[in-house]
């Protein structure tokens, strides 16, 4: 007698396409994750060892000196003081840009949606027309306006152009995510006589989480990973650890350190992957909210 | 007294005129109800009286004080939005208590205003809680709620209970009902619910095309509608109109095609001179038939073309003059299609529209 269907349908245990999947799944992972499992290795050999070849192997004997070189002592052009001195630099130019730009995006957005003046929607047409035009172009008229300024070879010069920058794409999603906002949570908080300041603060700030989430990852990744504006603006004393990293990895002089060459490499990448670490839930969620509402 | 005088209001978007050339004055206490199809600018002159939207023209008054440019919080309104529009991340007392903290209103007066407002809509259980913990009933009574605590005058209600269950909403419409003979305050209520618009005011102002059709008792826009938009609008099944001449005589006659009614009671706002094309209403449930249909002043007989069951009654679809014509009968009735019932009414129930203007006679 054939089974009647009744109650949870039952399921495949291996159906042909979860193999598939699992298995490209597996290539992929592999793919990305070989290259970080060889700088890992690498940079805990000592060089005697990676001069053996094998760059799979896992160490014989695992040494720490590479990373505190990298760190500590490795020569980044003229000074040889490590990554340290580019690593707070970055951190003195990410930090403030991220909180500005962010800032000064989120009020722009909240503005162009909430307090529409004559003009408004040019301002904004203007704003993304801007994301379009490459960085590379605008080199040379920013050194001049740095420089007019008395801001440039100072982190400064830096923090300012990151602001900028940024200020097209946040104000971008910061004014569509407000836009799926419904309008009369607005109005009632008028009515209940916030201003424009109360207004953000109080009721739109505590809503929006997911989307802040989104800019400070958006953002401490693109100037964390930023080369070209720190290497044009910031002056020698202020590189941040791109090019500082830059500086070791390319260095003419001497043998090639492998070792401290990769360990440096992956102190550099670990704090947007740190970031992306603590946030991707909320990067995804966020995202995907902007989406589907905006 | 009046609560609220509003002239010669106008508000444009651009190019687009959505109110125009517009007057009202609200008594103090007394409940109006917007009423109009949807797009007709309900919510817009709510929010101009607001002070949400910045109106083109004109002046509006609350409580004789010209408030025209006055910010919301100062013109001594309360507002319930449709979507409730509840702060999502401050708990209830929160909700309420945010305009009350703005205003620097000392917290044991605070407190005292939530906890009377919290009594009367019986939302004392769940004051810590956040607006997401609540159903669609209880979030609207939160948002009635935090209107009442700003202790104003004037209370603005953009259709409040559309977004609930039917069952719902005929509960809390009664609350809200209760609420305005409790406090007394002046009320306009948006909706487009006839039912919610007669249950509820004391005057209704129809609405059409940013322009008010007729502002009046319930009784009167039903028995006594200005033009036709109005006797359409109200009424479900609506008004039946029949297209047709009426001349002047004692009683003056309405004729269509065959049928000739002689309006004996009909009040005449001025007596029909010579021959006028005209649009002759009558309400479906003022149609009476078989042994009432006898008594009646006039009287006929039509086919039955279409009939409709609706459980205590039965809406019958036929025809007099070649025009549709509907009416209920008792749902016990048995009838067929085909049959020819003798319907009636009384011509002093009906209504008649000049055929251009549509205005009434
Ligand atoms: N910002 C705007 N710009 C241009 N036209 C608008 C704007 N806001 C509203 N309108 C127009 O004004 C008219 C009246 O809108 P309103 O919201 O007052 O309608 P309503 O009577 O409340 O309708 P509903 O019952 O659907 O809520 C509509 O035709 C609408 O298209
Ligand atoms: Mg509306």
């Amino acid at each position: 007698m054939l089974k009647e269907p009744k109650g949870p349908r039952p399921r495949k245990v291996i159906a042909p396409g979860r193999i598939m999947l699992y298995t490209a799944l597996a290539f992929a992972a592999l793919y990305y994750a070989l290259p970080l499992y060889v700088m890992l290795v690498t940079s805990l050999k000592g060089m005697p060892e990676i001069r053996m070849g094998n760059i799979f192997a896992p160490p014989m004997e695992v040494t720490f000196a590479p990373w505190i070189k990298a760190w500590d002592s490795a020569c980044t052009g003229l000074y040889c003081e490590g990554l340290k001195v580019g690593f707070w630099n970055s951190v003195k130019i990410t930090v403030p840009s991220v909180i500005a730009s962010i800032a000064i995006a989120s009020i722009n957005g909240y503005a162009l949606v909430n307090w529409r003046f004559k003009g408004s929607e040019v301002f904004f047409g203007i704003l993304i027309f801007g994301s379009f035009i490459p960085y590379q172009v605008m080199l040379y008229p920013l050194v001049i306006i740095t420089r007019e300024m008395g801001i440039f070879g100072s982190l400064w010069a830096v923090i300012f152009i990151h602001t900028i920058f940024g200020m097209p794409l946040l104000t971008l999603i910061f004014r569509n995510y407000f836009a799926a906002l419904p309008q009369e949570l607005f109005k009632a908080a008028r009515v209940d006589g916030s201003g424009f300041w109360g207004i953000y603060w109080k009721v739109l700030l505590p809503m929006s989480t997911p989307i802040f989430v989104v800019a400070v990852i958006l953002q401490v990744t693109g100037i964390w990973n930023d080369f070209l504006f720190g290497i044009v603006f910031a002056g020698v004393k202020n590189f941040p650890m791109t090019v500082q990293l830059n500086n070791i990895v390319n260095t003419t002089m001497g043998v090639k350190e492998y070792n401290v060459n990769m360990a440096a490499t992956i102190l550099t990448a670990s704090v947007p992957l740190v970031i992306y670490f603590l946030s991707g839930r909320y990067f995804v969620r966020g995202i995907a909210a902007g989406a589907v509402k905006g | 007294m009046n609560s609220i005088e509003i002239r010669d209001l106008a508000l444009r978007f651009g190019q687009t005129t959505v109110l125009n050339n517009l007057d009202l004055d609200i008594g103090e206490g007394e409940f109006l109800v917007l009423l109009g199809s949807s797009g007709c600018g309900k919510s817009t002159l709510l929010n101009c009286i607001a002070g949400l939207l910045d109106i083109s023209e004109g002046q509006i008054f609350i409580n004789n004080k010209n408030v025209t440019w006055e910010e919301p919080k100062d013109r001594g309104i309360g507002m319930v939005f449709q979507s409730y529009a509840l702060y999502p991340q401050m708990t209830v007392y929160g909700n309420l208590a945010f305009g009350l903290k703005n205003a620097g209103i000392p917290k044991e007066e605070i407190e005292k205003r939530i906890a009377k407002a919290a009594d009367m809509l019986q939302i004392e259980p769940f004051l810590q809680r956040k607006p997401a913990a609540l159903s669609g009933g209880q979030r609207q009574r939160v948002a009635i709620g935090r209107a009442l605590v700003r202790d104003v005058d004037v209370f603005l209600f953009d259709e409040p209970l559309s977004n609930l269950d039917a069952k719902l909403r005929t509960e809390l419409r009664v609350e809200i009902k209760q609420l305005h003979q409790r406090l007394g305050n002046t009320m306009i209520y948006v909706t487009h619910d006839q039912i919610e618009a007669m249950t509820l005011a004391d005057r209704i102002a129809i609405m059409k095309g940013g322009k008010i059709q007729q502002l009046d008792t319930p009784a009167n826009i039903y028995n006594r509608p200005q033009n036709k938009y109005v006797a359409g609008f109200i009424g479900s099944p609506s008004m039946n109109f029949i297209k047709g001449t009426v001349s002047e005589g004692k009683p003056p006659v309405f004729r269509s095609g065959e049928v000739e009614i002689p309006l004996s009671g009909y009040e005449f706002a001025s007596q029909p001179i010579g021959e006028t094309p005209v649009w002759f209403g009558i309400r479906p449930e003022h149609v009476v038939h078989g042994d009432a249909a006898a008594d009646a002043p006039f009287k006929t007989t039509v086919k039955v073309d279409v009939f409709e069951p609706m459980g205590s009654d039965t809406q019958v679809w036929s025809k007099i003059a070649d025009q549709t014509f509907r009416f209920r009968i008792d749902g016990r009735v048995q009838i067929a299609n085909g049959d020819v019932i003798e319907v009636g009414f009384d011509p002093h129930c009906a209504s008649l529209f000049n055929l251009e203007s549509e205005l009434r006679l």
